[in-house]
């Protein structure tokens, strides 16, 4: 199988936190992989690092074989939905103008009418993004991430403060990108049973990577379901 | 009013030159809005003062010393900010305090000079040369088709840069090229509304604009008419009745922003 991303012996120091240590894992073609760990834990430092936005990591990352500090070609192939997409709450743009961000030829654009429609947004399209609700500018920031056909995803915790409706929209989107498009996902998430029902791979983060294989295999460990389970749980009672 | 004043060729290119700079300001000042850099061409306009007296005291055209000065320490204070990651408001405030910083020490050196300090401060649009309309037409038609090829990275590094990056997008280069169009625009503006009131082209009817609700490009077109219109009916104006066509000019696209307010209050603008 081909392997779309290889990680060898990340390690991010920030000023005060080393947020990364020495973390190793691979992604092959097809794989869905929830990568779960507490706040702080170091997933959107290790999403920063892959997509070329922290560039002082030690270790290596490569996509579809090749080194990320040798070419940025690979973000072609990548779509991105952030944590939480910052942008100015008035911004005049339409939901229509920001999936058009995305595209890199203005020859795919009938695209986007498929995408919008694919995501349930399409009557929204002519509507500003700062005035659609939460799990609604998230569906948007997926059209975005998908319009160039991208061959992985990467979503980085998306489903924070959002209504229960939307994310169980959100998960069958996923689900049918990754089952019938075949496009590789990688996301982060602090919700196990999500990932237990989704994904079909399982990274345990916590600075250093605690597990890492297939999901059947982590959630058949009791001690370490109990031990992510307690752990995120705590942290999401913080957050509150 | 008599329509006389039409067919003078000063007011001709009064009008072709303050529309081109209409359209200009509208377009880059767009951009510097939605990264909350208003007041970006109110400090580049301000160093410019520092190009103009070097240009006097070296016996150079002060305008192509201005460009000169206006567009490097932009760069320089853009620079300066990224590497040791200043505010936006605070580099703004260096580089409006060091132009005129130098351009007093500068007069002071050359025991003070006898320029129209007041055209340069207030505009002097209806003094406008040939040759000025000429430039003013090039660069305009220069940064538009800049703007137009690259729409795209614009308005997306504009939007977020994380997400522009991640995209491919060089927002580093894009970066630089907004303060370098801003800086051409503002110092090839100071003819038309002068130092004093060049924020205002570049910030009112932009800000106008988005309170319509609409997308981008319609947004856009929306601040050039304002802008368009402020300009044309403030030059007309202004001649009718002897007054500055600077403050006729910012006035009306302020009377522009207070109408759409209202419009806006009284429920007419609608949420889609
Ligand atoms: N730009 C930065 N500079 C310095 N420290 C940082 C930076 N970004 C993150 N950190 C620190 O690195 C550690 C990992 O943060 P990161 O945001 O990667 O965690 P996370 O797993 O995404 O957390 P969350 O679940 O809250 O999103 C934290 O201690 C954080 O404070
Ligand atoms: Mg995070």
């Amino acid at each position: 199988m081909l392997s779309v991303v290889e990680i060898e012996h990340l390690t991010v120091q920030y000023p005060d936190v080393k947020a990364l240590d020495d973390v190793s894992f691979t992604v092959k073609k097809g794989d869905f992989l929830g990568i779960i760990g507490p706040n702080g834990a170091g997933k959107s430092t290790l999403f920063a690092s892959m997509l070329g936005l922290h560039t002082k990591y030690k270790g290596t990352i490569k996509f579809f074989g090749k080194d990320i500090r040798k070419s940025k070609d690979y973000l072609k192939e990548i779509g991105y939905v952030p944590q939480k997409p910052i942008f100015e709450k008035n911004f005049p743009a339409t939901v229509n103008d920001v999936v058009r961000m995305g595209l890199r030829k203005e020859s795919d654009a009938n695209k986007i009418d498929e995408i919008l429609q694919q995501l349930w947004i399409h009557e929204l399209s002519k509507k500003r993004i700062g005035e659609l609700s939460g799990g609604q500018q998230q569906r948007v920031f997926i059209a975005k991430a998908l319009v160039n056909n991208p061959k992985l995803l990467i979503l980085d915790e998306p489903v924070t403060g959002i209504d229960q409706q939307s994310i169980d929209l959100f998960y069958s989107i996923l689900r049918e990108l990754n089952s019938k498009q075949k496009i590789t996902i990688i996301w982060s998430s602090h919700d196990l049973d999500a990932v237990n029902q989704l994904a079909n791979h399982v990274a345990c983060l916590n600075r250093t990577l605690f597990f890492h294989g297939e999901s059947d295999e982590f959630f058949e460990n009791d001690e370490l379901v109990k031990q992510y389970s307690e752990a995120s749980m705590q942290e999401h009672m913080h957050h509150h | 009013m008599s329509l006389e004043i039409l067919t003078f060729s000063f007011m001709h290119r009064a009008l072709i030159s303050g529309v081109a700079i209409a359209i200009l300001c509208s377009v880059i000042g767009l951009f510097l809005v939605l990264r909350r850099y208003s007041l970006f061409g109110d400090a580049i306009a301000h160093s410019s003062f520092g190009g103009i007296a070097l240009g006097l005291m070296a016996g150079v055209y002060p305008l192509w010393t201005a460009y000169g000065v206006s567009i490097v320490s932009a760069l320089i204070i853009t620079k300066i900010k990224e590497k040791y990651d200043i505010s936006g408001d605070a580099a703004i405030a260096v580089l409006l305090s060091s132009g005129i910083a130098v351009g007093l020490v500068i007069v002071g050196i050359s025991g003070g000079f006898t320029i129209d300090i007041f055209s340069f401060l207030f505009g002097s649009i209806l003094l406008v040369s040939v040759n000025e309309t000429i430039l003013i037409l090039s660069l305009t038609g220069i940064i538009l088709i800049v703007v137009l090829l690259l729409y795209r990275q614009l308005l997306y590094s504009t939007f977020n840069e994380e997400q522009a990056k991640v995209s491919g997008i060089p927002v580093e280069k894009i970066n630089y090229l907004i303060v370098f169009m801003a800086g051409l625009t503002v110092v090839t503006s100071i003819q038309l509304v002068g130092v004093l009131l060049i924020s205002a082209l570049f910030v009112i009817p932009n800000v106008t604009a988005i309170m319509y609700g609409k997308g981008f490009k319609t947004t856009a077109i929306l601040s050039i008419s304002f802008s368009i219109f402020s300009v044309v009916t403030g030059i007309l104006i202004s001649y009718v009745f002897d007054i500055t066509p600077a403050g006729t000019i910012v006035l009306l696209s302020i009377g522009l922003f207070g109408g759409t307010m209202g419009i806006k209050s009284m429920g007419l603008l609608s949420k889609n």
